[in-house]
């Protein structure tokens, strides 16, 4: 009798199963409908970007779901499928926890945007017309005094300050690279406690007319007042101190990325195709922040107008 | 001489302290030396934290789980199938609150499947009009407390609607609605078991502390692994953060409840259950009230860190509008969630202290007016909302959800305000931030990174030693030498150094004020609401302003943890001097001692308990802003929380310097509490 019962068991799972693979082939080349993740970070182009390209996916009948993250945590959080992806991958700044996310398995790299970033060193274009650094852009110029008493700080004890990110973006590179080139006699290090730290470092700097130092990247809403990046040795493959190299280099010219889950392509095809067609170029970038940073656009507001008005643009990654 | 001095405390202090000097003299500056530094033995300790954590996580008991996505099998870990359950369950109610609120179709979709969503797209739960909402609050308001406290609602309800903050409210408000009553649920059962049993409290108590201290980023990465990121991680983050207080002011109110009490109602009769309910608990009840307060307020205060975790509404929008540097905008934000908050801990109060009248005979008007009178506001709202749509044709319907960020604003003026105070004072804050940095914050820390490792030992064991014999010696002893042992202690010490400087500044701040404000009714309510104000209101957004007057300093850390630790001094200050009974005052003063000898000899040691509690929290508070420090730009363990978000051992990392912070805390608690228990036993209150 339990022989009997446990057959038809049997039998009733095959057909379950069969079944269940003759549903599945039929909608195999469907997206589930199950929503995307897409993570929200706190500058204004990650913001925009993130509704557009929550826009596009529901263009093509895809659900979405915007969830807040940290910029650094979000990886983690990819890998293991709770956010799907993540569309602004700066290479300085989330290089590090995006490939520990990719290395542990779960994250795969989804192409990278046309644009071109730079992040670096630098002050704000009226440093240099007000020649407190007589010599700039060249990173000569940090050596002489005329210089760098005009960037020292309370704190800095008499040496000229930098001000980095904090050291989630790129540990110890720039306390490295200052020592590597032979200016930790006239500068110091300070790591700010995150990009807001920054902005507020030039805002204050700029009403005092004091001279300030500060890490930043370019596309950027500093752009638009005029941000000049400090021109160190050129970057070569291997420079860095943690690749082997002498640490004497700048950054490199750096990619932006996209990031997807590894079931990303699998649970929606045609999703995924679009995304890793999706390629935004520096000039894009930029429109978008300046929609929500200079013309004080909604966020929202601002992913409907571009999508509006680059509609032939995008619609071809859809196809 | 040896009899001397073992009855002469300060004796015994000056002889430490002379140890210590000699000691921070002599023993030579080298990493060789033990005297100096220890070696650090725990160095591999964040390693086989993070490899027993991902194994937990990622390895342990594997069971199969079908993804009928990708048509495959996978094999998922125990441990974080039933961590996901646990927080589905909060999650679905964190949605059902937040749909009925504000419509969605997630509810829906978990009785039904996304594919069915999609394909009939008229299954979508609808908001309530903002109108019903708010009219629905006013009348609960009017309820529980009359017109007073339905004005106030009617007033935060408007304001959030009309500067444009509906959603985004409404988002934190369900977050909240779900994690506070689970806290104060959660508070009461572990106080209580806690009160019953001795070594449960024993147990507790450090765990309390740790939980309370351990700044929220070095457990970002865990819970966003065990539980997914969205509302639920918040929520449970913020479970963490915001119990503690509760279970503490349950356990002090229980226990300050007479033993005759207790009789009295076992006299009567009652069970162990009905002791608790009707008895226990009802005598406990301004001590409780304390802590749902706390609950809600450290809830609020957690909306910003929650939002990095994936909690949606007011403290997302927060970041965002600061990195824009929008210090006008991100206060508006900042006032939706103090308004959130003191609305909620008011109808708490307010319901709390509402007498059921069991003899009245209410007819069955009288019984339901208030749902009769809701009845009419919601079919009144609806009706405007429809009409709404007809009036606003172009874009939003205004009687009916107010969308975002298209309210009125006065971000022009608070930047208005940025400017003057920069034009009006910063050349005095400039000159301020340059002395107090030269003269005072530099010179102590390079006291404090000066300290042979031996003499720390030395002095603080010592006063351990002395204020609770030699067990409080070996738990400060063993707190210290964790830290010792990692990689950090210099790190440490640096954080102490901030501590150090905070605790002083805030507590006689705290007490200082407090104890003027006790003197009046109305001053001291007036202070207990600035408190809830500045515990709740994010630090994130006076930081901008701050930062920009006193730079990325450590005078900014300072003043943004002064600001937040001064709370918890001031508020047990005032609850404690207003719990010394009116008799005793008068008894007081009848026997000829004037204001100032009565604050001295009579309520402040009375109220001593309290305040010594309100130090002890000032500590916890100083301790929890480590990691608001590092948004600053510090270089002490805060920093490297912070950076554990990106290494590759993170977890490890995070958690190892989480501890660290935290026990950092629980030696000073250890100190602080013993001797404040021997200090209650010889004023006899214990």
């Amino acid at each position: 009798m339990s022989l009997l019962k446990s057959t038809s068991v049997k039998t009733f799972i095959g057909a379950c199963c069969l079944s269940l693979a003759v549903i599945s082939a039929s909608v195999a080349a469907k997206d589930s409908t199950k929503p995307i993740v897409i993570p929200i970070h706190n500058w204004s182009s990650q913001i925009v970007m993130a509704h557009v390209i929550g826009g596009i996916f529901e263009s093509m009948g895809n659900n979405v779901e915007f969830v807040p993250a940290d910029t650094q945590a979000v990886y983690e959080s990819i890998r293991i499928g709770d956010v799907t992806i993540s569309h602004e991958v700066w290479q300085s700044t989330f290089g590090k926890s995006f490939y520990n996310a990719m290395a542990k398995g779960g994250v795969i790299d989804a192409g990278t945007h046309a644009a071109t970033t730079l992040e670096e060193m630098g002050v704000p274009n009226w440093v240099i017309e007000q020649n407190l650094c007589p010599g700039l852009p060249n990173w000569e110029a940090l050596k002489e005094e005329a210089c760098y008493k005009n960037f020292t700080t309370a704190d800095s004890e008499g040496k000229g300050r930098w001000l980095e990110g904090p050291q989630s973006w790129h540990g110890d590179m720039m306390p490295i690279r200052l020592k590597a080139l032979g200016l930790d006699e006239h500068w110091t290090v300070k790591f700010a406690g995150g990009a807001d730290a920054l902005w507020t470092e030039l805002v204050s700097a700029k009403k005092e007319g004091r001279g300030t130092m500060v890490f930043n990247w370019t596309p950027n809403f500093t752009d638009a007042e005029g941000y000049t990046f400090i021109k160190f040795p050129e970057y070569t493959e291997g420079c860095r101190k943690e690749d082997g190299g002498d640490g004497k280099c700048g950054s490199p010219n750096g990619w932006l990325k996209k990031a997807a889950n590894y079931k990303f392509p699998k649970t929606h095809p045609a999703a995924y195709t679009a995304f890793s067609k999706i390629s935004f170029t520096t000039k894009q970038v930029g429109e978008m922040a300046a929609l929500v940073d200079i013309e004080k656009m909604d966020h929202q507001d601002a992913a409907k107008k571009w999508l509006a008005d680059n509609e032939k643009t995008w619609k071809a990654w859809t196809k | 001489m040896l009899i001397a001095l073992k009855q002469r405390k300060p004796l015994q202090y000056l002889l430490l302290l002379v140890v210590f000097m000699l000691l921070y003299r002599f023993v030579p500056q080298s990493e060789a030396n033990w005297l100096w530094r220890l070696p650090s033995l725990f160095k591999e300790l964040p390693i086989i934290i993070n490899d027993a954590v991902n194994y937990l996580m990622f390895e342990w008991m594997p069971i199969s789980v079908y993804d009928p996505d990708i048509e495959e099998y996978e094999q998922k870990p125990l441990f974080g199938q039933i961590t996901r359950g646990f927080s589905g369950v909060i999650l679905f109610m964190i949605e059902l609150v937040r749909e009925i609120l504000l419509g969605g179709v997630k509810t829906i979709v978990t009785f039904t499947s996304w594919d069915w969503v999609s394909e009939n797209k008229w299954a979508r739960w609808p908001a309530l009009p903002w109108t019903v909402i708010t009219g629905g609050m006013v009348i609960l308001g009017y309820s529980l407390g009359r017109a007073k406290l339905a004005l106030f609602i009617l007033c935060a309800f408007t304001y959030i609607a009309v500067f444009g903050q509906w959603e985004s409210s409404m988002k934190t408000l369900s977050f909240v609605l779900v994690s506070a009553p689970i806290a104060i649920l959660l508070g009461l059962w572990l106080g209580v078991w806690a009160y019953r049993s001795k070594t449960v409290e024993a147990v507790m108590n450090p765990l309390l502390n740790v939980a309370q201290i351990m700044p929220h980023f070095a457990y970002l990465i865990p819970v966003m692994v065990f539980f997914g990121i969205g509302d639920h991680a918040g929520a449970i983050a913020t479970i963490i953060f915001a119990t503690p207080p509760m279970v503490r002011l349950t356990v002090l109110g229980l226990k300050k409840v007479p033993p005759e009490v207790a009789e009295a109602g076992l006299m009567a009769g009652c069970t162990d259950r009905q002791l608790l309910y009707r008895v226990l608990i009802p005598s406990a009840r301004r001590d409780i009230l304390i802590g749902v307060n706390q609950v809600i307020m450290q809830c609020l205060a957690m909306v910003v860190i929650a939002s990095l975790i994936g909690a949606k509404g007011l403290g997302n929008d927060l970041l965002i509008a600061l990195n824009q540097l929008r210090v006008g905008k991100a206060l508006e934000i900042g006032v939706c969630i103090v308004l959130i908050a003191l609305v909620l801990d008011r109808l708490s109060l307010a319901w709390a202290n509402k007498q059921t009248d069991y003899f009245a005979n209410l007819s069955f008007k009288e019984k339901h007016q208030y749902s009769l009178i809701f009845l009419v506001v919601f079919v009144v709202g609806i009706a405007l909302a429809v009409l709404g749509s007809f009036i606003f044709k172009e874009g939003f319907n205004y009687l009916y959800l107010i969308p975002q960020n298209k309210g009125i604003t006065t971000e022009a003026f608070w930047q208005w305000g940025v400017d003057w105070i920069w034009e009006a004072f910063f050349y005095s804050f400039k000159a301020f931030n340059v002395w107090f940095i030269v003269e005072v914050l530099i010179p102590i820390k390079n006291s404090f990174l000066g300290m042979p490792v031996v003499a720390t030992f030395t002095l603080m064991m010592g006063i351990g030693f002395i204020v609770g014999g030699i067990r409080s010696a070996l738990i400060v002893g063993g707190c210290l030498l964790f830290i010792a042992l990692t990689e950090w202690w210099d790190r440490a010490l640096i954080t102490a150094y901030l501590m150090t400087i905070a605790v002083v500044i805030s507590g006689t701040i705290g007490i200082l004020v407090g104890t003027l404000a006790a003197q009046h009714p109305t001053s001291s309510r007036f202070i207990l609401t600035v408190c809830d104000t500045f515990q709740t209101f994010p630090s994130f957004i006076y930081l901008i302003p701050v930062m920009m007057f006193f730079g990325v300093t450590d005078t900014s850390v300072l003043i943004a943890i002064v600001v937040y630790a001064t709370i918890p001094a001031a508020r047990y200050t005032i609850e404690g001097l207003r719990s010394v009974p009116q008799e005793l005052h008068d008894a007081a003063s009848m026997s000829g001692v004037n204001r100032f000898q009565r604050w001295l000899s009579v309520e402040l040691p009375l109220s001593f308990p309290h305040m010594a509690l309100g130090i002890n929290q000032t500590v916890v508070f100083a301790l929890s802003m480590v990691i608001i420090g590092a948004l600053i730009g510090t270089d002490d363990l805060g920093q490297l929380i912070l950076k554990s978000l990106s290494d590759k051992a993170g977890v490890g990392n995070g958690l190892v310097l989480g501890f660290c912070v935290a026990f950092i805390g629980l030696a000073v608690d250890q100190i602080l509490r013993t001797w404040a228990d021997q200090r209650k036993q010889a004023l006899g209150l214990s």
